[in-house]
């Protein structure tokens, strides 16, 4: 069976064991709608006192914030097993018998567990998105559509790219691994918002470093058809997304790096 | 103080076993940076186009944000870990056999287990914006020291209570968890409460008029809004010190309902035998 | 050529050294020190295919850091690992899918599905034809007598069905080579002859070789034609389990009930280990006074109701072997 079979089939079983407890799963499921829902009011109550900032309005900003959350809450679907690797895999030992199997372990990780209750964030960062749609004239055609889930894949790709830096974190200490919420969750919050608000060093970082702006903010650009505030060639904004596509290929390096010292030191 | 030996014990040994943890420090240390940075940039964005609409002064909110990110371990984000790990393991059947007062003997290791939490990534954060921030000619976006004496003064209670309720939001989540024997519930539900209704996510007068008197006097306001407010006097006087009474009035509620919760989670443990 | 080749295996672990008390707390957040630990310092072995091998050794002494390195999720400091004409921790992937393990304390099942779901998605994860994975599946299911199990979720099983249903996990993929960590422990004492048997038939019957560690001196006694004690991160002896009990403990105990009262007993050589009203337990070096001679001169002498000759325990045997280790190391 080739990888990607085998992968469905992980994903089949994780669904068939969530089943067993349909109402713990609606409850999170709710429980994560009602956390997301709560991020956007924050939003929304700083631009009802202060009203649009740096040249963008609230319904702009729900535009950035439900693509990201789209992409993010997919990545936290898919990547759970990365999500948890420090804590239910290598301190439990359960990491062993993931080495004791006959296939990559990034596989087998990233079948563990496929979140039924992250579904929660993805249908409140729907809403948003019509929400957006509403405040924000947008064309909807086929292209502005087409940049919007390339954006979203890119997103994806970066998230997961970010779940996996998480779980090589894992390798050296299984302390504290909350240092990476601060790439997802805090990644999450900062792209939300456009960047210009932002300091250079802080822009710079948002693009080259943990290329967030470039499935978020750029993409988004393209879709309002606006250009550049700060300057950005128009060509470049469709392209961004690609940068989430990379950042995940150096994940996978560094995770690479981290199989090989833990099976020198076994921690 | 022969009595409260065993509970002075076990906040020891949870503080000591804590403060082990450095990558955590840091790892923590670093989350607060990262997220107090965005949130001033934010402020100082919404500041820059439309200042006057603003409740408090851009300062006061940037040492808002870095007393809030210095204090982060020290709110009520999830039931304590290791309650969860004793439901598991069945642990918990161990703490029936103690002597002890079972409320209070949690509740000192949950304090023992925030406060150690706390401590290392409050210095640092002190260290870094406090201090680093204006010697690298930043002053703006550092961390005022509190306005005033009295301000100060009146911090010091402020602080413990703050540390009282939340512990005390932690006991209930805490209680949770033993009985309905699973924590993602309750952590996945606590950790978006908190953020919103302790000020956590924004100062609790920047939501719109009509929903700030019930923000003001929920419980969740003693743990951000209330204590910092007082740290940099838009809190004082009278108003200080009714926020004072709202914080220990409400520490006595939860801690009151956690006793009476706990009573009744232990019966039922005892009657299934485990 | 041997299955399994270890040559001067060496590991050697760094932990942090925590100072008491809350000074030391403290001090330990700016400056760590650090120990070096040499799990295994220098072991040699190798096994031919088929063998059944037993390793035992107190807490620590480097048993689950050689089976880690065996199965390849440890790469050593130092030394040589052959498995199969393979370097287990340089081909992960194609070794394992040639061995299989069973730990006692951990599962490989999953909590929540049937257990015939595990054993499906086992043969995916392994590439096993279908046809051979069933054959293979429904030939354990039946030693085991597994059956009625199946449909049951993993969390409903008990501990001694759990580990039956493990042994078919580790075996579907017809591993040539078996490892077992600790495999009988928490079981009660049907599931731990169960598993011995079943062990055993594998190895004789299907010629699977075995690598077996335990605390259990019963599973060794049962299973094992080859022993060997790890002390320390070395090994300590190595041979047939009977040439070990022979030279630790050549001793061999007289259990005599009377029709009457226990005499009093004096006989060189031999040591009275307990006396009740109408019973003596004796002990005595076979060498110098042979069985017969000793069986003889008390039955001439006093009523005996009943009489029978046993080993020591194999507790004993081991504890004498690991305190007489300590004392030569002192």
């Amino acid at each position: 069976m080739n990888a990607l079979a085998l992968y469905g089939r992980y994903v089949a079983t994780s669904l068939r064991a969530q089943a067993q407890y349909p109402a713990a799963t609606l409850m999170l499921t709710a429980g994560h709608c009602a956390a997301t829902a709560i991020e956007i009011l924050g939003v929304f109550a700083l631009f009802d006192r202060f009203g649009p900032v740096g040249g963008w309005s609230f319904g702009e900003v729900a535009l950035f914030y439900a693509l990201v959350n789209i992409a993010f809450s997919i990545a936290d679907l898919l990547g759970r097993g990365f999500d948890v690797f420090g804590t239910d895999f290598v301190r439990t030992g359960a990491f062993d018998r993931v080495l004791l199997r006959p296939r990559a372990a990034a596989l087998q990780l990233a079948g563990y567990e496929v979140r039924l209750s992250r579904l929660g964030r993805l249908l409140q960062a729907f809403a948003v998105l019509i929400l957006a749609s509403h405040l924000v004239p947008i064309d909807w055609d086929i292209a502005t559509a087409v940049i919007a889930a390339w954006a979203v894949a890119g997103g994806v790709a970066l998230f997961v790219g970010l779940l996996i830096l998480q779980a090589t974190l894992a390798f050296w200490t299984v302390e504290s691994l909350e240092i990476v919420n601060v790439l997802t969750y805090g990644g999450v919050q900062a792209a939300q918002y456009p960047l210009n608000i932002y300091a250079a060093w802080f822009r710079h970082l948002l693009t080259f470093g943990v290329p967030l702006a470039c499935v978020a903010y750029y993409p988004v650009l393209a879709i309002l058809k606006r250009p550049d505030p700060l300057g950005a060639p128009d060509w470049f904004l469709p392209l961004a997304p690609l940068a989430g596509f990379v950042f995940l290929a150096v994940s996978f390096l560094a995770w690479r790096i981290g199989m090989a010292r833990y099976a020198s030191t076994g921690s | 103080m022969h009595w409260a030996r065993p509970y002075l014990a076990a906040f020891r040994a949870r503080f000591q076993l804590m403060l082990q943890y450095r990558v955590a420090a840091l790892a923590g240390f670093a989350t607060q940076c990262w997220w107090g940075a965005i949130r001033i940039m934010v402020f100082a964005a919404f500041y820059g186009t439309h200042a006057a609409a603003a409740p408090i002064s851009l300062a006061d909110a940037i040492t808002y944000v870095w007393l809030g990110q210095a204090l982060l371990a020290l709110l009520p984000w999830v039931a304590d870990p290791e309650i969860g790990h004793a439901v598991r393991t069945g642990g918990i059947g161990y703490d029936r056999l103690r002597p002890l007062d079972a409320y209070g003997y949690w509740y000192v290791r949950t304090l023992g287990w925030m406060l150690a939490r706390t401590m290392p990534r409050a210095a640092l954060m002190a260290l870094a914006a406090m201090i680093v921030l204006p010697l690298a000619g930043l002053g703006d976006w550092a961390w005022q020291p509190p306005s005033g004496i009295a301000a100060a003064l009146l911090f010091i209670p402020a602080f413990a209570l703050m540390t009282a309720l939340s512990v005390a939001v932690v006991m209930l989540a805490n209680i949770i968890v033993a009985a309905s024997l699973n924590e993602r519930g309750v952590n996945a539900v606590l950790m978006p409460l908190v953020i919103v209704f302790s000020g956590s996510l924004l100062p609790l007068n920047f939501f719109p008029d009509a929903v700030r008197p019930f923000l003001q006097v929920q419980p969740l306001a003693g743990l951000v809004d209330i204590p910092f407010r007082i740290y940099f006097a838009d809190l004082q006087g009278t108003a200080a010190l009714q926020g004072l009474a709202l914080q220990a009035g409400w520490t006595l509620v939860l801690i009151a309902l956690g006793r009476l919760a706990m009573d009744r989670v232990m019966h039922r443990l005892e009657m299934q035998g485990g | 050529m041997p299955q399994i080749l270890v040559e001067a295996l060496a590991k050697t672990y760094r932990v942090a050294e925590r100072a008491p008390g809350l000074a030391g707390a403290l001090r330990g957040l700016v400056r760590r020190r650090w120990r070096e630990v040499h799990a295994l310092a220098g072991v040699s072995f190798s096994l031919e295919a088929g063998e059944l091998l037993a390793f035992i050794g107190p807490n620590g002494a480097g048993k689950s850091t050689t089976v880690k390195i065996l199965s390849g999720i440890l790469r050593p400091t130092r030394g040589r690992v052959e498995v199969g004409g393979l370097i287990p921790y340089e081909d992960r992937i194609r070794h394992v899918a040639r061995i299989g393990v069973v730990f006692g304390q951990r599962s490989q099942l999953w909590w929540d599905l049937p257990v015939l779901d595990g054993f499906d998605l086992l043969a995916d994860i392994y590439r096993v034809e279908p046809a051979r994975y069933h054959r293979r599946r429904d030939e354990l299911v039946a030693m085991l007598r597994l059956e009625p199990l199946l449909d049951q979720p993993v969390r409903q099983l008990s501990l001694g069905q759990r580990m039956r249903a493990e042994f078919v996990a580790a075996l579907l993929h017809d591993p040539a080579i078996l490892f077992l960590d600790e495999p009988t422990i928490g079981l009660d004492a049907p599931s731990k002859l169960a598993v011995r048997a079943f062990v055993r038939r594998l190895n004789r019957e299907q010629g699977v070789t075995v690598l077996l560690t335990t605390h259990d001196m019963h599973d060794v006694e049962a299973l094992a034609e080859r022993v060997i004690v790890i002390g320390q991160g070395r090994v300590l002896t190595d041979g047939p389990f009977e040439s070990l009990r022979a030279g630790i403990l050549a001793e061999r105990r007289l259990y005599i009930d009377f029709a009457g009262p226990a005499p009093a007993f004096e006989m060189p050589g031999v040591t009275v280990r307990a006396r009740t009203e109408r019973s003596l337990e004796l002990a005595f070096d076979p060498a110098r006074i042979p069985t017969p001679q000793l069986i003889a001169a008390i039955a001439t002498e006093h009523a005996v109701q009943d009489i029978h000759v046993d080993e020591p325990a194999i507790e004993e045997v081991i504890t004498r072997f690991y305190a007489l280790h300590d004392a030569h190391e002192a």
